[in-house]
């Protein structure tokens, strides 16, 4: 590495990191503003970090493109990033999202009565949750096609176990006495599931909602890596890695992350509208 | 102030800063604690009972007054390895057993292997759990435990024993089991007790100092100089005497109650 | 084991769908191949079986249902054909043979510990610097739980041909992947282990004047061990993850990835369906692994009962 390369990028580290030190022992620090700006001078450093260490030293910008290459390839492909996003990110991935939760919820709820199935379901779905389940994609690619109808089902089985045990398990929550008091009022089964039992479980459901927005994405784009039409993320991924566009890879992970951190807000913002009694939400 | 003043209180303002704007938890708090005394503060939930505690064990700084704990600052008390401190909940480590709870400031404080060891045993004799040493938490009774965090308390010879509502959370009979062994502890050890409680029958019981405590702002409305004798059976409950400060204690506490 | 029963019920159903699934799946082939055979197949051509569901040509060549047992490349291999792929390639085959399991088994696993043991160890530091440190606090921990949400696997392909570009390769990109993706659900979990000794038990050893390094190996530390363990086992899944998706787009030659790889492209689906199932249980072992030495280590601790 050169002097003057190494000068530099030394200089913008120590920067950014006074600035977000004092930031972070100034009186404010506890204010919105500073707790938003710090991760983002975090993140700006970084990146700028990133630009001059390609531009200054050898690396060549094929290699590792640099952000500013990056920027530019997602501003001048953004058709081709939109096509993608909805081969993958809608069709694929919230399609089979939809499917495994409302398989989930149907097994749950007809499990729910038995506390034998319950006690059977959830080390069982804990189990395969754990399980690397992405390996299915080829065998799914060669029963469904290697259109999005693959991908969906690829996902709907990856977010179906966390989604299912989370229920299962939220169902199961509630205290005997809160059971207790139901029976009191001389309630039916419905109505304690409905009055009871759900909204209590609502934290434990959403916890596996949110786990599995993450699932959705990965599933969908890596089950493109066995096979699909072409177009979408996991298939511009591969191709543009190897014809060595990085820039273009870099512009789909970017994609890839808007979309994952939407998705996952999405979810949290309705988890509030929902559990807002929950300690958890409460500020 | 006297010469064997151990805690001097003069002026003693503070006020937190909560997002519901300012909170004022104590106003003008002057309080002298003499050397052994046995000193109960009680009031109504918020009237700034344990933020005084935490003042005199410096986790919390006043805005405003002087507080002396043996002439020095709280902080420097603190080095000093003035404090005993007792929580309401045991907060025993889950993961060492009695022994090594009791052992714990031990080893922060550096001392040595074998006085450790010798403490531990002291002190849990001193407190009835002699042979419970390799037990661990949850293998004790809610009294028990409540014992040994009192023993872990001890076994520093800190001279001030702060303790908040120790045995807020136990039945009753456990309650006043633990309260004759805290006076046989505190007549033995002569140490300087400063005990938060929410009950009367126990601050009588306990005190020869009852410090009574209103809130809005947290005050002290009255101090209590108690007549009874050192040495205290169960059944003095149910003397003149007792049932006299009993009733002063109340009135001050109702006094307390009017003014808000 | 009150749930021993239950969950043998659960795998006994699964499988006994499985069973009855491979039928219908399985027919078109089967049908194809008994005409072939010069057996009697109920709609005579293959292009009038087409309009034929699975479940309806099952009906109406009842006599075939046996066969669909017994294909070389059924769509749905049945349990027992699985089984006796897998115990062909892992008991049979002489471990070093690329014919062998247990050989691209240890390629994968041995990427996935390397990158585990990275990752851990990376992340074990940052979530000690983040507790300690406000500044790293606020400028990192955002990102580290963002990181969660976002599908940071799809970069798997990428880093495997940057370093390739270097002359790297092998097991240690594969590392790489498997430590990043280990890395920040370690960060996530250990920060929060720190962190949860309660108010009153960081004021007790305030009270006793101890040092914030007394208060980390004392308190924070052990407080953590619960935290640790469920992490790791969040983070060994995603490492093998990780090892087996960084040997798919590359065209490795080895490793569970490529076995998948390898029976796709060469319409060997009992290939394929073995190298599943040993990546599955490879992935169930090292968190059965991890949870006997939770087990362990918190009895040790005598926080089991806790
Ligand atoms: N850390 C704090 N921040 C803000 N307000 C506090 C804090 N600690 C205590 N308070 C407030 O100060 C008042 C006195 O509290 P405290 O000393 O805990 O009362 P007590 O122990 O007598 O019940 C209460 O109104 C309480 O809400
Ligand atoms: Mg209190």
């Amino acid at each position: 590495m050169t002097g003057p390369a190494l000068i530099s990028v030394l200089a913008v580290w120590v920067v950014g990191w006074f600035i977000n030190a004092r930031l972070a022992v100034s009186r404010m620090s506890d204010a919105r503003i500073i707790r938003v700006l710090v991760p983002v001078i975090f993140g700006l450093t970084l990146l700028l970090i990133w630009e001059l260490l390609v531009r200054m030293t050898g690396v060549s910008p094929i290699v590792l493109p640099p952000p500013s290459m990056i920027a530019e390839r997602f501003a001048n492909s953004l058709p081709i990033l939109w096509v993608d996003f909805e081969q993958t990110i809608v069709k694929g991935a919230m399609t089979g999202y939809v499917i495994g939760m409302i398989c989930a919820f149907a097994v749950a709820v007809l499990a729910d009565r038995s506390d034998f199935l319950t006690r059977g379901i959830l080390p069982v779905g804990g189990f395969m949750a754990a399980l690397p389940i992405v390996g299915i994609a080829p065998i799914f690619v060669k029963w469904l096609g290697s259109d999005w109808e693959s991908k969906a089902a690829v996902v709907a089985v990856m977010v179906f176990f966390p989604i299912l045990v989370n229920i299962v398990a939220g169902l199961r929550d509630t205290s005997a006495m809160q059971r207790d008091l139901m029976r009191t009022y001389g309630a039916g089964y419905w109505q304690t599931l409905f009055k009871l039992r759900l909204p209590a479980a609502m934290p434990f459901i959403f916890n596996g909602l949110k786990i599995a927005t993450t699932l959705a994405l990965i599933g969908a784009i890596v089950a493109e890596f066995f096979g699909s039409p072409t177009v979408g993320m996991g298939f511009r991924i591969s191709t543009s890695v190897g014809r060595l566009a990085l820039d273009m890879v870099w512009a789909e992970i970017v994609v890839a992350a808007i979309a994952g951190s939407t998705l996952y807000g999405a979810v949290a913002w309705i988890e509030g509208r929902v559990t807002f009694w929950h300690p958890s939400q409460r500020k | 102030m006297t010469a064997d003043t151990v805690i001097s209180a003069q002026g003693l303002n503070l006020t937190f800063q909560t997002n519901d704007g300012p909170v004022h938890a104590l106003k003008d708090v002057n309080l002298d604690i003499r050397k052994g005394e046995f000193i109960s503060f009680i009031g109504p939930s918020g009237c700034g009972k344990t933020t005084f505690l935490r003042c005199i064990a410096g986790l919390e700084t006043p805005t405003d007054g002087t507080l002396s704990v043996n002439g020095m600052t709280p902080d420097q008390a603190r080095r000093a390895r003035a404090y005993g401190y007792v929580f309401q909940a045991a907060g025993l480590y889950p993961w060492r057993t009695i022994g090594g709870n009791v052992k714990l400031p031990l080893e922060i404080m550096g001392f040595s292997k074998s006085e450790q060891a010798e403490r531990v045993a002291r002190v849990l004799a001193l407190v009835d759990l002699a042979g419970f040493e390799k037990k661990f938490p949850w293998q004790l009774s809610g009294g028990m435990q409540q014992r040994a965090s009192i023993a872990r308390a001890l076994a520093f010879d800190a001279d001030i024993l702060l303790m908040d509502e120790p045995f807020g959370a136990l039945d009753e009979i456990v309650r006043d089991h633990l309260n004759e062994q805290l006076l046989a502890l505190w007549a033995r050890t002569e140490k300087t007790i400063g005990f938060v409680t929410h009950s009367i029958p126990e601050a009588v019981y306990l005190s020869t100092k009852i410090v009574v405590m209103s809130p809005r702002p947290g005050r002290i409305t009255d101090v209590i100089d108690s007549p009874l004798p050192k040495e205290r059976p169960l059944d003095i409950r149910d003397s003149k005497e007792f049932i006299d400060i009993a009733h002063r204690v109340r009135e001050g506490l109702r006094a307390g109650h009017v003014d808000d | 084991m009150k749930s021993l029963f239950p969950i043998l019920t659960i795998v006994a159903a699964i499988l006994v769908i499985w069973v009855l699934a491979v039928v219908p799946m399985n027919m078109h082939l089967t049908a194809d191949q008994a005409q072939r055979d010069g057996l009697m197949v109920m709609p005579q051509t293959p292009a009038e079986r087409q309009g034929y569901s699975g479940l309806g040509l099952s009906f109406a060549n009842a006599g075939l249902i046996p066969l669909t047992y017994t294909l070389d490349r059924p769509r749905l291999p049945s349990p027992h054909q699985v089984a006796g792929e897998m115990w062909e390639t892992i008991a049979l085959r002489n471990v070093t043979s690329r014919q062998s399991l247990v050989y691209h088994g240890w390629v994968t696993l041995s990427a996935t510990l390397v990158g585990f043991a990275i990752g851990t160890t990376l992340g074990i530091l940052l979530a000690v610097g983040i507790v300690h440190n406000r500044a790293m606090d606020m400028s990192v921990m955002p990102w580290a739980i963002a990181s969660q949400t976002i599908p940071i696997l799809a970069l798997a392909p990428m880093i495997i041909v940057m370093m390739g570009q270097f002359g790297i390769q092998g097991l240690l990109p594969k590392a790489v992947i498997s430590a990043y993706l280990s890395f920040f659900p370690v960060v996530v979990g250990m920060v929060k282990g720190l962190r949860s000794p309660d108010a009153m038990q960081m004021d007790l050893l305030r009270t006793y004047y101890a040092s914030s390094s007394q208060g980390f190996w004392k308190l924070r530390l052990p407080a953590s061990v619960p935290y640790l363990f469920a992490s790791f086992k969040i983070g060994i899944s995603a490492a093998l993850v990780g090892a087996i998706v960084a040997e798919l787009p590359t065209g490795a030659r080895a490793g569970f990835g490529a076995r998948m790889l390898v029976g796709d492209q060469y319409g060997n689906p009992l290939v394929t369906w073995a190298a599943l199932f040993a990546a599955a249980i490879t992935a169930a072992a090292l968190v059965a692994i991890f949870t006997a030495m939770e087990r362990l280590t918190l009895r040790r601790m005598g926080m089991a009962a806790a």
